[in-house]
């Protein structure tokens, strides 16, 4: 969608922003050339991101993909504050894909908020700045004798002023600011930044309007299912086309040969119908194909944890860090510890699932796509199909929830594919059986760690075997472990290894990827060293941050200061006086540029029923929470889907398929499972950072700690439902 | 075989299969799209519509079973999206991505017409069926709680009104 109808470019200019190479994308400043609402003025069109109507009414372009992350809301908010206009006045809407005037259009690694918070700014600020330039040619004076406030350039020392409005043709002729070099508002005069701001699209969503991917619709659309092999990788021998084609409703069925690659388009049957309805009830009950299965038919869960526990009586076939000798540090400890952890493979759940409208015609396709990724979407695209990228376009819609799934971009590639083939619009929609089977998920994986605390009491050496998913050397994606993963350079006697598995299961980010096992595993190690050596789980904790070492991961200081502050919160000192079977338990984790630790209160029933009774979290996402309204949404949605994860998630994969299906076998905490959560966040000098990812990790370590201190069950193989926490 | 009822006061007759779950009359025939496909097990709540005054989850009602029932969908549930419930959830920032919001206000609004003064431990028990991803359970739950104390003021000042 584009905010206003639009005449030709008259100027042109990109800006780069040093520092970094990103392109903020076009400045170009020209009049809508429809006539203004009764007065003759026309619009005033500054750059891609900004139009200001005579009647003062602003257009902000929001050019990333919302998620739910409230990017929607949040990237605007930047260009208002320093446009200098009151949030009243604004009106957002959602960019398309055109990198030609935007970049950085995804969303995914909690990205935004570091690459946008000074390009965001800057265009406000260059955008007020010609409404001066512009003010002080009309009245003829200096523009240093110029303010702006709520929409208005004031000249105080004769008392004028003028709103933006009114502004808008002469701006038109003013020259484009040095984007660089612009003068930003100092935090202190901040009006918007820092204020709780309701997202922008919250009148629509609680009356119905429709708003994501799935709500499309256009003209003459049908509707697509797309049945592809539950093995991975499997391809279609034959199929009972013509039975299918012979049913009500159905307009076209046929068979779709697919490439290798499992993040594109695959072999399948697309079933098009005249009711999605009808497609996939055809697809359940008419539709037989007969599956080359592959080799992937040979794995399942139950192999890897027989092959993983096998792999941990070999060394590491990859060293990834050795720091001084752990063996030796270990062995002669005060106290030691020895422990297998496991985590499953997840699935992302998003609740809308997978699906996009694509409709192709005279060797144009354009998609309507829930996508975090529209370019490399459009690029897939582009290359399933053999058509340059420029005849694709690509409208964003909100989605559903994104959590990684929407990264990748396979199901953009089945709608264009079947949108081709079939010459109509088509909308494919999956079922939330196909969104569960058909996902690229959260791997799982094996550790076995040993750890050794002097007499000191200081966590002296450390050793993990993790054996993981891959190929030779390279890990599968978001199977990995970063070498400087804490505590990595805060043991000085460390030892990180690997050994790999094959998979032919599609691996994926899912929200925190990596961290959202790595803290469960690191996190409730460290703590049992702690309790093993009779130490205070914060304060050992707080010890290990102060240990000196090389390639630390994170900044101890800053993590020593959340951890603090969540530890006085929460009460930990007193932590002592809960009743037999409620426990407070401790985690911190650095991900996504964010420092969190977390304490989580639960309470076990000797019959080993798990209550989570309270949460407190403590922040550190630098020196600005942009929106502290939509802030404690992330923060909470964090802890809860760490809640959900580590609680009853688990993807089992048997003869290479998925078993789970969808919420009845693959469930998501509910409201009475969601306990009170408290959140603060700890400003510090440093440049904002994002949100959506750092809260996540810790919460599972904090609760599966807390667990232990309740009823002295230590869970070292998620999901916490698989174990037995009954006790006394 | 055609099928007709009332969808937020105003009549219509459809004519699809006879089996058709209610979510894709309304989302594809009648193009009302609030109501929402999460699941089509009546797991996640998404679909949460009213029927004949009570909460129903429509991906599993098949539109022959509503013939000449009233249904009430997000779309109606107020003449301005101000219903207490909707007010409260613009007040508090409740949605993140929002796609569960409407099944959520649609099983709220059903709850709150039945049991005006609802305990924390009735709302979790009504609430139960609906799904949240992005998990705003707090806010949900604290949105349904003020416009429970919001309409129960309504009542009281039109009770106790001018003498």
């Amino acid at each position: 969608m584009t905010p206003v109808a639009v005449g030709r470019r008259e100027f042109l200019k990109v800006s780069a922003l040093a520092g970094g190479g990103l392109a903020v994308g076009s400045w170009f400043e020209f009049l809508s050339p429809d006539a203004a609402a009764g007065e003759g003025r026309r619009a005033f069109i500054a750059n891609a991101h900004v139009t200001i109507a005579p009647d003062g009414r602003v257009t902000l372009v929001a050019q990333n993909p919302e998620i739910g992350q409230g990017i929607k809301t949040m990237l605007p908010m930047l260009i208002a504050e320093e446009l200098d206009v009151d949030w009243t006045e604004v009106t957002v809407v959602q960019g398309d894909l055109d990198t030609e005037n935007y970049a950085g259009q995804f969303a995914g690694g909690s990205n935004a908020t570091p690459t946008h918070w000074l390009p965001m700014r800057r265009i406000g600020a260059a955008t007020r700045a010609v409404l001066v330039t512009a003010a002080a040619g009309v009245w003829g004076v200096p523009e240093s004798e110029l303010t702006t406030r709520s929409g208005r350039v004031i000249h105080a020392a004769s008392g004028r002023e003028l709103p933006y409005g009114e502004l808008t043709e002469a701006a038109a002729a003013v020259a484009a600011p040095d984007l660089e070099t612009v003068a930003l508002k100092d935090p202190a005069d901040f009006r918007i930044i820092g204020t709780d701001i309701p997202d922008v699209d919250n009148d629509a969503i609680v009356t119905g309007r429709p708003l994501f991917g799935i709500d499309t619709t256009r003209p003459g659309m049908l509707y697509a299912v797309y049945e592809k092999c539950p093995v991975f990788g499997g391809k279609v021998r034959n199929a009972n086309i013509e039975a299918v084609r012979a049913e009500d409703g159905v307009r076209h069925a046929f068979v779709v040969e697919g490439g290798d690659n499992l993040s594109g388009l695959n072999s399948g049957v697309a079933i098009v119908a005249d009711h999605w309805w009808v497609a996939d009830r055809v697809r359940r009950e008419v539709l037989q194909v007969e599956w080359d299965e592959g080799a992937t038919a040979a794995q399942s869960t139950a192999g890897f944890a027989a092959r993983a526990a096998e792999l941990y009586g070999q060394a590491p076939a990859r060293s990834l860090r050795e720091d001084g000798d752990a063996t030796a540090a270990i062995s002669g400890a005060a106290h030691r510890v020895q422990a297998d952890y496991s985590y499953p493979f997840l699935a992302h759940a998003t609740l809308e699932p997978q699906n996009c409208t694509a409709e192709f015609s005279n060797g144009r396709l354009e998609m309507w796509a829930p996508t975090q990724t529209p370019g490399g979407g459009r690029s897939l695209v582009a290359e399933t199909l053999g058509i340059p990228e420029e005849s694709v376009t690509i409208h964003l819609t909100r989605m559903g929830g994104g959590f990684g799934r929407r990264l990748y971009n396979d199901w953009l590639a089945e709608a264009a594919w079947i949108a081709r083939e079939v010459e109509v619009p088509v909308k494919l929609l999956w079922s939330r059986e196909d969104d569960t089977r058909h996902d690229l998920y959260r791997p799982g994986g094996f550790h076995r760690l040993e750890g050794g605390v002097d007499a000191n009491g200081r966590l002296s050496g450390w050793k993990n075997h993790f054996v993981s998913f891959g190929s030779g050397e390279r890990f599968a994606s978001s199977a990995s472990v970063r070498s400087s993963e804490f505590p990595a350079g805060f043991v000085p006697d460390f030892s990180m290894g690997a050994t790999l598995m094959e998979l032919g299961v599609p691996t994926g980010a899912l929200r925190a990827p990596g961290s959202n096992a790595l803290a469960f595993v690191y996190q409730s190690f460290i703590d049992e060293l702690a309790i093993e050596s009779g130490s205070d789980p914060v304060q050992f904790r707080l010890d290990l941050l102060s240990t000196n070492g090389e390639d630390q991961g994170l900044d101890p200081a800053r993590m020593a200061t959340v951890l603090r502050s969540v530890a006085e919160r929460s009460g930990w000192a007193q932590r002592d006086q809960l009743p037999a079977g409620t426990g407070k338990g401790v985690a911190f984790h650095y991900s996504h540029r964010g420092y969190f630790a977390e304490v989580v209160q639960a309470t076990v029933s000797q019959r080993g029923d798990l209550t989570i009774d309270e949460v407190w979290v403590v922040g550190d996402i630098g020196s600005h929470v942009i929106n502290p309204l939509n802030a404690w949404n992330n923060a909470q949605g964090g802890v809860i889907e760490g809640f959900s994860q580590a609680m009853g998630q688990a993807i089992t994969i048997d003869g290479g398929r998925v078993v789970e299906g969808n919420f009845n076998d693959y469930p998501l905490l509910r409201m009475r499972q969601a306990p009170p959560i408290d959140i603060h966040f700890v400003a510090t000098d440093n440049d904002p950072t994002g949100l959506g990812e750092p809260p996540l990790p810790p919460a599972i370590p904090a609760l599966c700690n807390a667990i232990h201190a309740a009823c002295g069950v230590r869970v070292r193989s998620l999901p916490i439902e698989k174990n037995d926490l009954s006790w006394g | 075989m055609p099928v007709s009822f009332v969808v937020n006061g105003r009549s219509v007759t459809v004519d699809v299969p006879a089996d058709m779950p209610l979510l894709w009359v309304l989302r594809d025939v009648l193009d009302l799209k609030g109501t929402k496909f999460g699941c089509g097990i009546s797991q996640c709540g998404a679909c949460t519509v009213h029927i004949d005054g009570a909460p129903t989850r429509s991906c599993r009602t098949p539109v022959e079973t509503v013939a000449d029932s009233a249904v009430i969908t997000i779309e109606g549930l107020s003449p301005d999206g101000n219903h207490p419930l909707q007010q409260a959830w613009r007040d508090l920032d409740v949605p993140q991505c929002g796609y569960c919001q409407a099944g959520q206000i649609m099983t709220a609004a059903a709850l709150l017409a039945e049991n005006p003064s609802p305990s924390e431990t009735d709302i979790d028990r009504a609430m139960d069926r609906n799904l949240c991803r992005c998990g705003t359970y707090l806010r949900i739950k604290e949105g349904i709680q003020r416009a429970a104390s919001t309409m129960t003021d309504d009542r009281a000042s039109v009770g106790g009104g001018e003498s």
